[in-house]
């Protein structure tokens, strides 16, 4: 379609290179020179240092992208399957705690967590704890779940509402248990937004350094709280920071095109 | 027998799936009304924290200037996202798909990268204004706040416009011209008529993405602080009940939008309804 003018786009290509393009190679500039601006490899090396933390990132980002995908995979599977009407009234719940800014609802679960709190108190009646939940990678994981598991289930929905109800049935008419229908047909026929959904989960898991500060003490530091550190924090550094980013940019687009491997339909179910 | 088995366990965990996502803000809801500042006992019901947020300076102050960059970005980002998917939609398959993916860039972009790597940027446009006489130097605030928003809104309104451009009836548009418009106001009497649906929500996504955002803001906003930047410094000292009074507050304005808005929708739907089944008979 050539009706309209390609100089209508000239003002945004000005600024995605300004802003998008250039801002990636200063990351990428800032990460191999020192500070007087010579070119040097030691901020990349010096990463090996934090190997632990990079290691307890990926973990910690791995654990909390499967536990979202098995709560989320029986969710979907519901929501996909009421009738239209209820669907939507559903989704709406499901997607409305994600309304509330983020830091309110991590901050909530600091309070809910604390050694004298709610989750605490409760335990007490049944003659349990007090546990210290609050400043642990436990409760890290928990702060990724919960923040990201809508992410998982809309992908899971939206690929799930393409799934006809008798292609179970014939599957159950045929003898398979409910085992074998989950295995043969939801699973396989749900494998896009599976993918999507560990991509929606895993990326701003990986990178996240508000959960971690906020439920994960001071003992549990993140690859953003690295990143963070050098740009904003005590350790300022720009260099070793744009080394430590690009690292993890790198770490994201690994995973990336291994859940694209799976399935060519990617960014399914965006917004 | 098995499958009745089968619902009774689907609704139970389905319930326990709601009371996960609704806990933490059922106690910010119960908490905010409590007398004491501790977290575990109700020891008395209270507004105090109400009144003391409706008083809190910075609090105000940050809410403002939330809204501010919010409505400014905005617009900004819908009249460049919108020109830009015109401009994209008549440009050749190959020069397409590379534009498309440099803007897929700040979507899959973690975003503490969208929010450093423009942060780099700004500290060295600041070093080298700082040798040059005429040009502002200390731009770290509003500005790079307002740049920052703009970068990350823009490609949710090219990915929100070009899809229906491409839905677009291009005979609609040549029929305008056979009957004597000139482009100029085909345009605007066929193609924007078409496109301002999604032009509209794309406009609302960037408002909600702007308000809520803390990343992007976070390494961008020098010493302004916009309203999840004040949440954030307000969560590092100690436990205030301001914040869940403040929370309380935003969930009954969100519940209440959604609300309004379903209720809306629920209507225009069962109208059309009526009008069909009307016109059948």
């Amino acid at each position: 379609m050539k009706i309209y003018d390609k100089k209508l786009a000239y003002p945004y290509f000005v600024w995605m290179v300004l802003f998008t393009v250039v801002p990636l190679f200063i990351v990428v500039y800032y990460a191999m020179t020192d500070a007087e601006g010579n070119f040097t490899l030691n901020n990349l090396t010096s990463i090996s240092g934090y190997g632990s933390v990079f290691a307890r990132s990926l973990l910690l980002a791995l654990i909390a992208t499967v536990i979202c995908l098995i709560i989320a995979f029986p969710v979907g599977y519901f929501l996909s399957r009421l009738r239209v009407n209820k669907q939507h009234i559903m989704l709406m719940l499901v997607m409305l705690p994600m309304w509330m800014n983020f830091l309110l609802r991590t901050y909530a679960w600091m309070g809910l967590l604390s050694v004298n709190g709610p989750v605490n108190t409760l335990l007490g009646f049944i003659g349990l704890g007090p546990y210290t939940m609050l400043n642990t990678s436990g409760a890290v994981v928990l702060g990724m779940v919960y923040n990201y598991v809508p992410y998982m289930i809309l992908p899971l929905y939206t690929s799930m509402t393409k799934i006809d109800q008798s292609l179970v049935e014939a599957a159950q008419d045929l003898g398979a248990n409910t085992t074998k229908t989950l295995v043969r047909v939801l699973i396989p026929m749900s494998v896009p937004g599976i993918s999507t959904g560990i991509t929606m989960v895993f990326v701003p898991a990986v990178s996240t350094f508000v959960i971690s500060r906020m439920l994960g003490g001071g003992s549990n530091l993140l690859i953003g709280d690295l990143i963070e550190m050098q740009f904003l924090g005590n350790s300022y550094n720009l260099n070793v920071g744009s080394a430590m980013s690009l690292v993890l940019m790198i770490i994201v687009l690994l995973c990336m095109s291994f859940t694209s491997s799976f399935d060519e339909d990617e960014m399914e179910g965006v917004s | 027998m098995k499958t009745k088995h089968l619902r009774l366990m689907q609704r139970v965990y389905i319930i326990l799936f709601f009371c996960f996502m609704y806990l933490p803000i059922a106690y910010m809801i119960v908490f905010s009304f409590n007398q004491s500042k501790g977290y575990s006992l109700f020891t008395g019901f209270t507004f105090k924290w109400y009144r003391s947020l409706f008083t809190n300076a910075s609090i105000l102050h940050a809410l403002w200037v939330s809204v501010e960059v919010a409505v400014l970005s905005a617009i900004i980002a819908t009249v460049l996202g919108t020109a830009a998917s015109l401009g994209i939609a008549s440009m050749s398959r190959k020069s397409r798909l590379l534009v498309t993916n440099i803007t897929y860039i700040p979507v899959v972009n973690p975003e503490i990268i969208t929010g450093i790597s423009l942060m780099l940027l700004f500290v060295a446009y600041q070093r080298f204004a700082a040798q040059s006489a005429w040009l502002p130097d200390n731009i770290m605030g509003l500005p790079t706040l307002l740049i920052a928003h703009i970068a990350f809104n823009v490609p949710y309104v090219i990915f929100n416009v070009s899809p229906k451009l491409k839905q677009l009836d291009i005979k609609l548009y040549e029929a305008a011209l056979d009957l004597g418009c000139d482009p100029r106001q085909a345009f605007f009497k066929v193609i924007l008529p078409e496109i301002s649906p999604a032009i509209l929500s794309a406009f609302l996504i960037c408002l909600t993405y702007s308000i809520d955002d803390f990343m992007i803001s976070y390494f961008n906003c020098g010493t302004v602080e916009t309203l999840p930047i004040a949440i954030y410094s307000m969560t590092r000292k100690k436990v205030s009940p301001e914040i869940y009074a403040l929370s309380t507050i935003m969930f009954v304005v969100i519940l209440s939008v959604i609300l309004v808005s379903n209720a809306m929708e629920s209507r225009s739907y069962r109208k059309d309804q009526k009008t069909l089944r009307e016109e059948g008979a």
